[in-house]
């Protein structure tokens, strides 16, 4: 019986962070709009898009290989796992112990292998610039994001995010620098991965600028939707990690009635609208910056999650 | 007695290597002797994995009249018996196929299986004689393999770095030996091992080891003949160089410093961390700056040696700490990526070979588009860049993924030299794993993907079945590996117990086959279960739309943003590729300039940009030496030119002198 309400809440959660994700990159539009005077297009506007591009024909350049049609399955299939196994209402993940945090950042990380490769397959420009780019970020961020990895795991004793998340809802932890170092250090690299300002702009095309949209250019109909559907999962997935480690109230524990379920269901999706509009007002408020200041934005992170695991490593209690 | 069938197995390979040198010219000895190479690889591998490593040992008649030749199987033995002997079959049988296109095969044929001989014995020596003996036996075959393509212009550098590298490198090691053997001469490994030394000759001994097997596994800033040297062998050779060769190194490594040198002190794990972990990062940043598939190749097994003694140097941290369990886990890290290293850079060199037989062509910028004309061997380039890239659920993220997990156990190590360098140490691994998908993105991307950037790749064909079987089989197995690693985990117990005393938990009987480190709260790893979610949301992803939605595709022109140009050479290359990272990390480490000349408007010269890098270890170490020994000999050379009666003054000032040193000697 307790497997099945486990498994039921396992697939429950994977539906529910891919139906959730179109939602929150339409409510961080809506709100940015709003923020700059426009209306903005509908909440459920990201949906009808991907609709529309399921609907397509898909338009694929004449030398593309198999790798390109590919490549957007795997990109989806490895975000989904990944955000899959981020506790979002409820800790008990059954499958929480097939892949730890280490794995879940080389997960990401091989979607964005596959990503790149996609960029550099037709043989266009602004595909090599585009994948050229997101290595250069990425050999900062994943650093960056080990580092992270190793400061929570040094606290908690444990890389499985499911021990880590009910750690720090046990409020033994209290307020600690490394954690503070962490959490800014994983924002600086949420928004690098996630493509978003001031690294890279989610919302521009034919930009000298640009590296998400760049690799994606050749991409159409249904592969194109399924490669939008996973980049919306994985910025739900990275507000749903920094929700579930440092604002973790709400959160079902594991072996939870209905009703605890429902209100960490609940609470999850007001942390989501928080997280969203804080996003859309951080994006609204700061400049793009150029391609080799990204470095320095990234080392920073870098740095601070280093310093955070050094001092784990002299004081447990920092 | 297994030791007597791996003695067997080396002798058939050197008979082959006689054979070979006599009917090398006869086309059907050539095939015949990888075939026969195979053959007694797969036995030695078989027996190296089925024959009980009971300690089983032997003493031949051979060698120094009162020492003999003594040889012996134990755990670690068979391990890398089991590592070498898979990369050797997989090279024989690449070799069938990719052997035929040998110009020479008479300089090829006889060294091939000499080769293999020679890494054997060094497994099985038992004493220092045999086994410095082997390793210069073992260094002359590849070197003469080096030479093969002798006219070619870099080539004859290549192999003069090479050997004299090597042979620095042996000396070291014969120097080590000396001081573990003691006043007394016991060559005899069991004799080494009965006696300590004292803390300063421990010290000296870790030295040279690192400076002997360090060199021949390529640690920076002994690895400037790797790069040279591995490359210009032919591309099977180039493999077992790269995959099996250095592993021999780091087999040396471990039998001297954590067998034969006595009770670990915990400092020894502190210059192999530091090594380890600077070899990792710079390793790979090199590889990043070439543009020489085989070179890039190259590089990335310095990076690979790195990772690999950062998890020695853990487990030497550890055990010297008296911490088994958490040794046990470091040093299973470390030989798991030995035995992976060894599947997917073998692999890889294949397929650089694959893609040399097509088109001729080594320089990634002439390349491009191989995916079309050579779908197998892209595929298996493919699964290997992803084992390398460390991409779950792959075998060499398993690894890695144990690596981290023994440096989450360092902050119980006691000493605050270690608390601080591990996380730093742990800092360039990320950067190093993190910098070498980069690498194998631009490595696959420009060689396999885009458009194809001259006739040569235009026209390429897929090679031979039997080079394909071979990298086929290596890929399936970086995948088995991948998805099980509890499989390999178990079987490297019995070499962990011997050398750090504990062992891993058994993994085979937890449930789902879970790769569980310590404990299941702490962390576990399911890369079955990894495997199979994924594959299962990509079906069914893909199912759902194309049943649901469009199945409808339409082929046409690039979009490119409504600028496609026709021509190849708009492409990103490699060196585009890599600017980014170039500016990034090579303006500190290389000191990277790039010179842009652009002519003024009317002008009708071509615009260029020229890249300047400077590589530091030939920079600032070999250089200087190269310099003074120059300055030396010249001054030197005054001695040339006495007249009989300075030379017999000299003489006996010297004899004085050595007496003076005799009778003063305590």
């Amino acid at each position: 019986m307790a497997v099945i309400a486990n498994l039921a809440i396992q697939f429950v959660q994977m539906l529910l962070v891919l139906l959730l994700a179109p939602l929150l990159t339409g409510f961080v539009r809506k709100v940015k709009a709003h923020l700059l005077r426009r209306q903005g297009p509908p909440l459920l506007q990201p949906y009808r898009d991907l609709l529309r591009l399921m609907r397509k024909e898909v338009v694929l350049a004449e030398n593309a290989s198999w790798l390109f049609r590919v490549i957007p399955y795997l990109i989806l299939a490895a975000t989904w796992v990944a955000a899959a196994l981020v506790p979002t209402f409820a800790t008990g993940l059954i499958f929480s112990w097939s892949a730890d945090l280490i794995a879940i950042v080389a997960l990401l990380g091989s979607a964005r292998f596959f990503l790149a490769l996609a960029g550099m397959d037709v043989g266009t420009s602004f595909g090599g610039i585009g994948s050229s780019r997101e290595v250069m970020i990425a050999t900062l961020a994943e650093p960056a994001m080990i580092m992270i990895v190793f400061t929570l795991a040094l606290i908690a004793g444990s890389t499985q995010l499911s021990t880590v998340a009910g750690l720090m809802l046990s409020s033994g932890v209290g307020l600690r620098v490394s954690l503070g170092l962490a959490l800014i250090a994983l924002i600086l690299v949420a928004l690098a991965e996630n493509a978003r300002i001031p690294v890279d702009n989610p919302a521009t095309h034919l930009e000298l600028t640009m590296v998400h949209e760049a690799m994606v250019l050749e991409y159409s109909g249904r592969h194109l939707a399924v490669i939008e559907l996973a980049a919306s999962l994985k910025l739900l997935l990275y507000m749903s990690l920094i929700a579930c480690l440092f604002v973790p109230w709400g959160l079902a524990p594991h072996g939870a009635g209905p009703v605890a379920q429902f209100g960490g269901a609940v609470a999850y999706i007001a942390k989501l609208a928080i997280g969203g509009f804080l996003l859309a007002v951080f994006e609204t408020s700061i400049a793009k910056m150029r391609v080799f200041r990204v470095p320095d934005f990234l080392g920073a992170a870098l740095m601070l999650g280093l310093l955070g695991t050094l001092l784990l490593f002299v004081s447990r209690s920092l | 007695m297994p030791v007597v069938v791996e003695l067997w197995c080396v002798a058939a390979l050197l008979a082959i290597a006689v054979v070979a040198a006599v009917g090398a010219r006869m086309p059907l000895i050539r095939r015949g002797i990888y075939g026969a190479s195979l053959a007694v690889t797969t036995v030695a591998f078989a027996a190296a994995l089925a024959l009980p490593a009971d300690d089983s040992h032997i003493t031949l008649p051979l060698g120094l009249p009162w020492i003999g030749a003594h040889f012996r199987l134990d755990a670690l033995a068979a391990f890398f018996l089991a590592v070498i002997n898979l990369g050797g079959a997989a090279a024989s049988l690449y070799g069938i196929g990719y052997g035929q296109h040998e110009h020479e095969p008479q300089r090829v044929l006889p060294f091939f299986p000499a080769f293999l001989a020679g890494m054997n014995l060094v497994i099985v020596a038992d004493d220092a004689f045999t086994f410095l003996l082997s390793w210069e036996f073992m260094s002359l075959a590849s070197w003469a393999l080096v030479m093969a393509h002798h006219r070619e212009p870099d080539n004859a550098r290549a192999g003069y770095v090479y050997i004299l590298m090597a042979s620095v490198g042996t000396f070291a090691l014969l120097l080590a030996f000396g001081l573990l053997a003691g006043p007394d001469g016991n060559y005899a490994f069991s004799a080494m091992r009965a006696q300590t030394p004292p803390p300063l000759f421990a010290g000296i001994i870790l030295g040279l080891v690192l400076l002997g097997a360090g060199s021949k596994a390529g640690l920076v800033p002994l690895h400037v003949w790797l790069p040279l040297a591995h490359p210009a062998a032919p591309s099977h050779v180039s493999a077992l160089m790269s995959g099996v060769m250095t592993k021999v190194a780091i087999y040396g490594f471990i039998r001297i410093v954590f067998d034969l040198l006595g009770p670990t002190s915990w400092w020894w794990g502190v210059p192999v961390l530091a090594v380890g972990g600077g070899t990792a990062t710079l390793g790979v940043l090199y590889a990043l700056m070439q543009n020489d598939l085989k070179r890039v190749l190259a590089y990335s097994t310095i990076e690979n040696i790195g990772l690999i003694f950062v998890g020695l140097g853990l487990a030497l941290a550890f055990k010297g700490n008296d911490m088994p369990a958490a040794g046990a886990l470091a040093l299973t890290a470390a030989l798991f990526h030995v035995f992976n290293h060894a599947l997917f850079k073998s692999a890889l060199f294949f397929g650089a070979g694959a893609v040399l037989t097509a088109t001729g062509e080594r320089q990634m910028e002439r390349l491009g588009g191989l995916i079309h004309r050579m779908p197998v061997t892209s595929v298996a380039f493919l699964v290997a860049c992803a084992a390398i890239s460390a991409l779950p659920p792959l075998n060499g993220f398993a690894s890695e993924w144990l690596a981290f997990q023994a440096i989450l156990l360092s902050p119980q190590l006691p000493q605050w030299g270690l608390k601080l360098l591990v996380p730093a140490v742990g800092a360039l691994l990320a950067l190093a794993a993190a910098l070498a998908a980069a690498c194998f993105v631009r490595a696959f991307g420009i060689v396999f993907l885009g458009r194809p950037r001259t006739p040569a790749a235009e026209q390429a064909v897929e090679v031979d079945r039997w080079s394909l079987v071979a990298m086929g089989i290596l890929a399936v197995l970086c995948i088995i590996v991948g998805i099980l690693p509890g499989l390999v985990i178990d079987g490297l117990a019995p070499v962990v117990t011997a050398l750090v005393g504990d062992r891993m938990p058994a993994q085979l009987g937890v449930p789902w086959l879970t790769t569980v480190p310590i404990v299941e709260s702490r962390s576990s790893y399911n890369g079955l279960l990894v495997f199979l979610f994924t594959a299962a949301s990509a079906s069914l992803a893909a199912f759902a739309i194309h049943r649901l939605a469009s199945q409808a595709l339409r082929r046409a022109p690039a979009w490119d943003c409504g600028f496609p140009d026709p021509s190849p050479v708009t492409q990103y290359t490699a060196a585009s590729f890599a600017q980014p990272i170039r500016r990034v990390f090579g303006s500190y480490v290389f000191q990277a300039r790039e010179h842009v000349d652009m002519p003024p408007p009317g002008d009708m010269r071509p615009a260029s940009l020229a890249v300047k890098l400077r590589d530091p270890a030939w920079e600032f170490i070999y250089t200087p030496i190269k310099t003074a020994v120059s300055v030396a000999a010249d001054r030197l050379n005054l001695l040339q030119f006495l007249t009989i009666r300075s030379y017999l003054s000299l003489v006996f000032f010297a004899l004085v002198l050595l007496l003076l040193v005799l009778a003063l000697w305590p």
